[in-house]
């Protein structure tokens, strides 16, 4: 890569990439002092303390109040989605808890992963990382989902909120919940990206972890009713081209979509993942645009309003635009394009000593299905054919794996998709020759290049420019 | 068939075909949902370039002072700056010509927005960020007026307004080109 393509960050760029590094420093020293074995062992465990068992056990001696605030304190204790229960030392010989009517049910107390926020100064303008790092299969848990919010999270009862559908309709209309419910429904899975994923890796490798470098994606399955179902019931004019989708929140969140692309795939979605999609995922209604930068998929849906011409948004002039190194910028660049990642091993792992890894990671595309994965271990000098874990689905991820056995040796490994129109994954270096080095604050979006975390000799492991 | 003439068709046919099996193929309709009103549509607003649906009202960089220093200028500074702060990050206004090119590019209302009327949309529907859609339309304009007229762009002097403001000429509105991906060097 040429050297003289240093990139500088502005002001406000670099004080945000400073304090991204700080939070995730902070994050992995949190990982480290709960799970402490988590570094030697790549997989984590975290174990009970023997101080935690103490206090439990001084707790039942104080009585009914001082018992309260010791579970109190316990319960503090329990990671995010979780509840803190004294562990038995051996659970054949007492009950387990009982079965409880009208439960919700939590996760493990031994599952500690939890979303990073960016550390934007604002907390209701930011966003925060899904933990891909341990992440299994291919579904992202509804509760670990990444986030971008403009203007926070807003509260809305499904029973007072509604959809408008007008502009060059042959009738305007508004469905409200119940309505959208009793229509067609389609259940699909698809990944969701912000373009800004990676915006922090254009220059030189900065985040440590793979939250961090490729938080920004996650997958569930969507349902809801297609768009092209709410068309037929309203018509369409001649000359409808565009959809501004607009959102409920305080941002009154706005995108211009094309019709074409409405029609062929768009969904608007009231499910996620078997239940009725999260609050910081639009409750209860967003669009959802497989393939397309997140940005587009607008949370809290509330109106569609048809039109011949783009509405030129600030979210689509103003941001998510990228200015090339020849002062240009393009507009409307919305597909999110081939781009793989390998999740383990991966940033701030370390491998216990030489012997079997299975290499595993996550593969998508937002042109359609993810047609093959190549995993090279010498720096993309030789690929191999990896192994996809199931069928790809359109603008969905697939997690592919690798049987690696480690010598010992030190080791670059990267991941490589190739989707089912033949485009191959990039390298840093393509891509830069192509948009030119404006780097982090230019180009910022629609970083897919192919990730190298480089292994030592100790097993530590890394993220690198190579 | 007009799609409208067909509505009233298929409502027929729903009607016709009702309790037979061929009728599940026939309905076009699904009778769920309602016919809105032109007030309901009236009480939302989004602002094309044309600036189809400006509001009546009007604005001078003038009247733009004082309710920028009241109701923008903590977040944004007083001299459209912008404030870093936590807790605060207003995004700086000003500034930023002619750096698009270079390595330090500086993207701001003056140096990068296409559209003036993306300006009064945004502010309009959004700001101030804390209580968001609280602004008159009157001072909409104002505010547009005075950051336009403190970037140069507009003569302090100017009115904006329905008819005006869709005439202004931002300095980056030749600034955009489609997007030229797939990049085809990247295929196999
Ligand atoms: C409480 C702090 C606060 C106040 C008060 C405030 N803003 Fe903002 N403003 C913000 C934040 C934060 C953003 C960035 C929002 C985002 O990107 O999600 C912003 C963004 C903007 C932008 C977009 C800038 C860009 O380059 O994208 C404009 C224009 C703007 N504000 C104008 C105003 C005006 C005019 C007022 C006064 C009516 C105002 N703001 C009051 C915090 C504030």
């Amino acid at each position: 890569m040429n050297s003289n393509k240093k990139v500088v960050y502005d002001d406000k760029a670099r004080r945000m990439a400073e304090q991204l590094f700080l939070t995730e420093q902070r994050h992995i020293a949190d990982r480290l002092r709960e799970d402490c074995e988590c570094r030697d062992g790549m997989f984590p465990r975290r174990a009970t303390s023997s101080r935690r068992s103490f206090l439990f056990a001084a707790g039942s001696l104080v009585g009914a109040a001082g018992a309260a605030t010791i579970a109190h304190a316990e319960a503090l204790k329990a990671p995010p989605g979780a509840v803190f229960y004294d562990v038995p030392d051996d659970p054949t010989k007492v009950q387990g808890r009982p079965v409880v009517d009208g439960s919700y049910g939590t996760r493990s107390q031994f599952e500690t992963e939890a979303r990073m926020r960016y550390p934007t100064p604002n907390e209701n303008t930011s966003w925060s990382f899904t933990p891909l790092g341990r992440g299994v299969g291919n579904i992202t848990p509804s509760g670990l989902h990444f986030e971008r919010h403009h203007g926070g999270i807003p509260t809305i009862d499904p029973a007072k909120h509604n959809l408008l559908i007008h502009g060059m309709v042959d009738r305007s209309m508004t469905f409200s919940m119940a309505d959208i419910k009793r229509l067609p429904s389609v259940t699909r899975k698809h990944f969701i990206e912000c373009s800004g994923n990676g915006l922090t890796e254009w220059n030189k490798p900065t985040m440590k972890t793979v939250q961090g470098t490729h938080g920004l994606l996650s997958t569930s399955e969507w349902t809801g009713v297609q768009f092209a179902t709410f068309a037929r019931e309203t018509g369409l004019k001649e000359d409808a081209a565009w959809v501004l989708a607009e959102g409920a929140d305080a941002a009154v969140m706005t995108r211009s979509i094309p019709m074409e692309k409405m029609l062929k795939d768009a969904l608007i979605v009231y499910g996620q993942n078997g239940e009725a999609i999260r609050p910081e995922q639009g409750y209860p209604l967003r669009l959802l645009l497989p393939g397309y930068e997140g940005n587009t998929h607008i949370k809290w849906l509330r109106r569609l309003q048809v039109s011949d011409k783009p509405f030129m948004t600030r979210e689509e002039t103003a941001k998510y635009t990228d200015l090339l190194g020849s002062g240009k910028a393009r507009i409307f660049s919305l597909d999110m394009e081939a781009k793989s990642v390998i999740t383990f091993p991966s940033g701030e792992m370390k491998l216990p000593g030489p012997g079997f890894y299975n290499i595993t990671g996550l593969a998508w595309t937002g042109r359609g299905r993810v047609q093959s994965v190549d995993v090279s271990l010498d720096s993309g000098r030789t690929w191999y054919p990896a192994r996809l874990e199931s069928p790809p689905e359109p603008m969905c991820t697939v997690r592919f794996s690798f049987p690696w056995m480690w010598d010992g040796k030190s080791a670059v490994l990267q991941s490589r998709c190739i989707d089912e129109t033949g485009y191959v994954q990039p390298t840093l270096e393509q891509l830069i020759a192509i948009r030119g080095d404006s780097g982090p604050f230019g180009s910022i979006y629609h970083l897919n290049a192919i990730q190298s975390w480089a292994v030592s000799e100790a097993g530590d492991v890394t993220n690198v420019h190579a | 068939m007009s799609m409208h003439k067909r509505w009233f068709a298929c409502v027929i046919g729903v009607c016709l075909f009702s309790g037979s099996a061929g009728a599940q193929s026939m309905v076009d309709h699904f009778g769920l949902g309602q016919t809105a009103t032109a007030n309901e549509a009236a009480k939302y607003f989004s602002i094309p370039p044309s600036g189809a649906g400006l509001p009546a009202g009007s604005g001078t960089a003038k009247a733009g002072v004082l309710v920028f220093a009241n109701t923008c200028a903590a977040c944004h500074g007083d001299k459209l700056q912008g404030n870093p702060a936590a807790g605060i990050g207003g995004d700086r206004l000003l500034g930023g010509r002619g750096s698009l090119v270079g390595k330090t590019p500086v993207k701001t209302v003056e140096s990068y927005w296409p559209y003036a009327t993306t300006l009064f949309d945004y502010i309009k529907r959004t700001m101030p960020f804390s209580a968001p859609g609280s602004l008159r339309d009157d001072e909409v304009y104002s505010l547009v007026a005075y950051i336009l007229s403190e970037a140069r762009i507009i003569k302090p002097s100017e009115t904006m307004d329905a008819k005006s403001l869709p005439k202004v000429q931002m300095p980056n509105k030749d600034g955009f080109i489609p997007d030229a991906r797939p990049e085809l060097q990247l295929y196999r």
